[in-house]
């Protein structure tokens, strides 16, 4: 069943999708999310070293992302004026990964497949690799999830309970630049972020733990990712870009029945 | 032996000293009480004492195995964290259902488990704060300004609720506070901080000291001024006392 493209594509965005929506619920709750941009942005220029020393894209991208999502996360300890600082650095990332690949001669590279995603072209090799990451990163937060919390909720409480809430936050950038390294594939550099945010923010109104929010994030993603497919097929329309609208609009959904379920309520 | 011992310690935050040459040290059950001026780094002493910052000089013991509870000053609930009572409680240890009701019971928010924090008015906020200190049996609670934003009767029950808790525990108590009057029968020791400790001892022995009268007799807050005229008949005349001071620290009682 693997020959069949349409269900490798299937399963490389459900892969995805499964990793990033628990993951955007912590880049959510600990308001993140130009820091999955920057992260995200940023290994384009993983891709372009990694074509000009001929080792694997999501080599690259993985240890571009890890690098930046450290910068940040370093960085966002001191006193820097946060939103400005990763504005600069998510767009002069992307700036100067795309003036990087322009330098590489003698491959031909397809850069639309890099910064929008090619699902449809996913190899089987590519699907281990996105079933692996996703994988690791579901572990790494199940294992973590009780002191991620902790952290998430306020520093000082993990502080006295024992854990470093240092330790937690580079679980979370290491999380991050895997499943940035998983998505390119799938949605492309440009569009990592929205598939971190917006199942997270979709399942916000439906949930009442920290729990059933990611894991109907989770389905969400998954199903927006089945949906956005079948609607590429059947319009033709780019894949990784029509998973995304497809969130976007349960998204829109879950905002809309908030708003009903409040004059409703009273 | 003391629960836990600070030795001389001296903290820099960001290029300026938070607290300069500190030595304390909690004995078990006893409830002592930190009071000082904004900025004077009361919170930087509790969270010295949780480990969430170094100090730069100085050493820290504390009792082996000793559990401390911490109640922060304010805990900032992003609203896209959707978060029970029971599911706080449970953070970061599982906790049993009869775990969580008993100590709800004890905080005097019964039947709240399965509310979101975020609907919790203030003070059951802190009363939520508490609960979670407490089921880890702490040796040591710590509580920093947890009665900000309550009003008087607010507090007064919620120092009443921790008196209770150190009676049936025997828990050591460190709280932050501004209103002296409240906490004044409860406390055991009084430590008035102003970046050192100025002056510490029996509540009444540091209500009337000098220098704690230099940092709070004039524009003081609401709280400190009601409590010098319900209780204090020797007004002014003693506010000259210059602050920074030069004389030796540590006026014992």
């Amino acid at each position: 069943m693997f020959d069949d493209f349409l269900v490798r594509a299937a399963l490389a965005g459900a892969g995805t999708a499964l990793a990033a929506a628990p993951m955007g619920c912590f880049v959510v709750w600990r308001r993140m999310a130009y820091f999955g941009d920057a992260t995200a942005h940023a290994s384009i220029l993983g891709v372009a070293l990694s074509l000009a020393f001929s080792v694997p894209v999501v080599w690259g991208a993985a240890a571009v992302a890890l690098l930046m999502a450290s910068i940040v996360s370093t960085l966002s300890g001191r006193g820097f004026a946060m939103d400005t600082l990763l504005g600069v650095m998510a767009h002069s990332a992307l700036a100067f990964g795309l003036v990087a690949v322009s330098f590489i001669d003698g491959v031909r590279i397809d850069l639309m497949a890099y910064l929008f995603g090619d699902i449809l072209a996913v190899t089987k090799s590519d699907l281990a690799f996105i079933w692996g990451g996703a994988a690791i990163v579901l572990a790494l937060l199940a294992l973590r999830w009780q002191a991620l919390l902790t952290a998430t909720l306020n520093p000082d409480l993990a502080q006295a309970a024992g854990f470093d809430p240092r330790r937690e936050q580079l679980v979370l950038t290491l999380g991050l630049a895997l499943v940035v390294a998983v998505a390119i594939k799938v949605v492309g550099v440009l569009l990592i972020a929205a598939l971190l945010l917006i199942p997270a923010a979709a399942a916000r109104p439906f949930s009442r733990t920290p729990e059933g929010m990611a894991g109907l994030a989770a389905a969400i993603g998954v199903s927006a990712a089945c949906l956005g497919l079948w609607a590429s097929w059947e319009f033709d329309t780019p894949a990784g870009p029509s998973i995304v609208c497809a969130a976007a609009m349960a998204f829109a959904l879950a905002s809309l029945w908030r708003v009903a379920a409040r004059q409703n309520g009273g | 032996m003391s629960l836990i011992a600070l030795q001389n310690v001296s903290v820099r935050l960001g290029g300026h000293m938070a607290l300069s040459h500190v030595n304390l040290s909690i004995e078990p059950s006893e409830v002592v009480t930190v009071v000082g001026p904004n900025g004077s780094g009361k919170s930087t002493l509790l969270r010295t004492i949780i480990g969430a910052v170094r100090p730069s000089v100085g050493k820290i013991t504390a009792k082996p195995g000793l559990r401390i509870g911490y109640v922060p000053q304010k805990l900032a609930l992003d609203p896209t964290l959707p978060m029970t009572v029971a599911r706080f409680l449970s953070l970061p240890i599982r906790r049993t259902v009869a775990e969580m009701e008993a100590v709800l019971e004890t905080c005097g928010l019964p039947g709240l488990a399965q509310r979101q924090l975020s609907e919790l008015s203030g003070g059951q906020f802190q009363r939520a704060l508490l609960a979670r200190a407490l089921l880890d049996k702490p040796d040591l609670l710590l509580l920093d300004e947890a009665t900000q934003g309550l009003d008087q009767p607010g507090s007064a029950t919620f120092y009443r609720l921790i008196e209770q808790i150190r009676k049936e525990t025997g828990t050591a108590v460190v709280m932050v506070s501004h209103e002296l009057h409240v906490v004044m029968s409860t406390s055991d020791r009084v430590i008035c901080l102003n970046g050192h400790i100025c002056c510490e001892g029996h509540p009444e022995h540091v209500a009337s000291a000098p220098e704690y009268r230099a940092l709070f007799g004039t524009g003081t807050q609401g709280a400190l001024a009601l409590y010098r005229h319900a209780h204090d008949h020797s007004h002014d005349g003693e506010c000259d006392h210059d602050h920074p001071h030069s004389h030796p620290h540590g006026g014992h009682a």
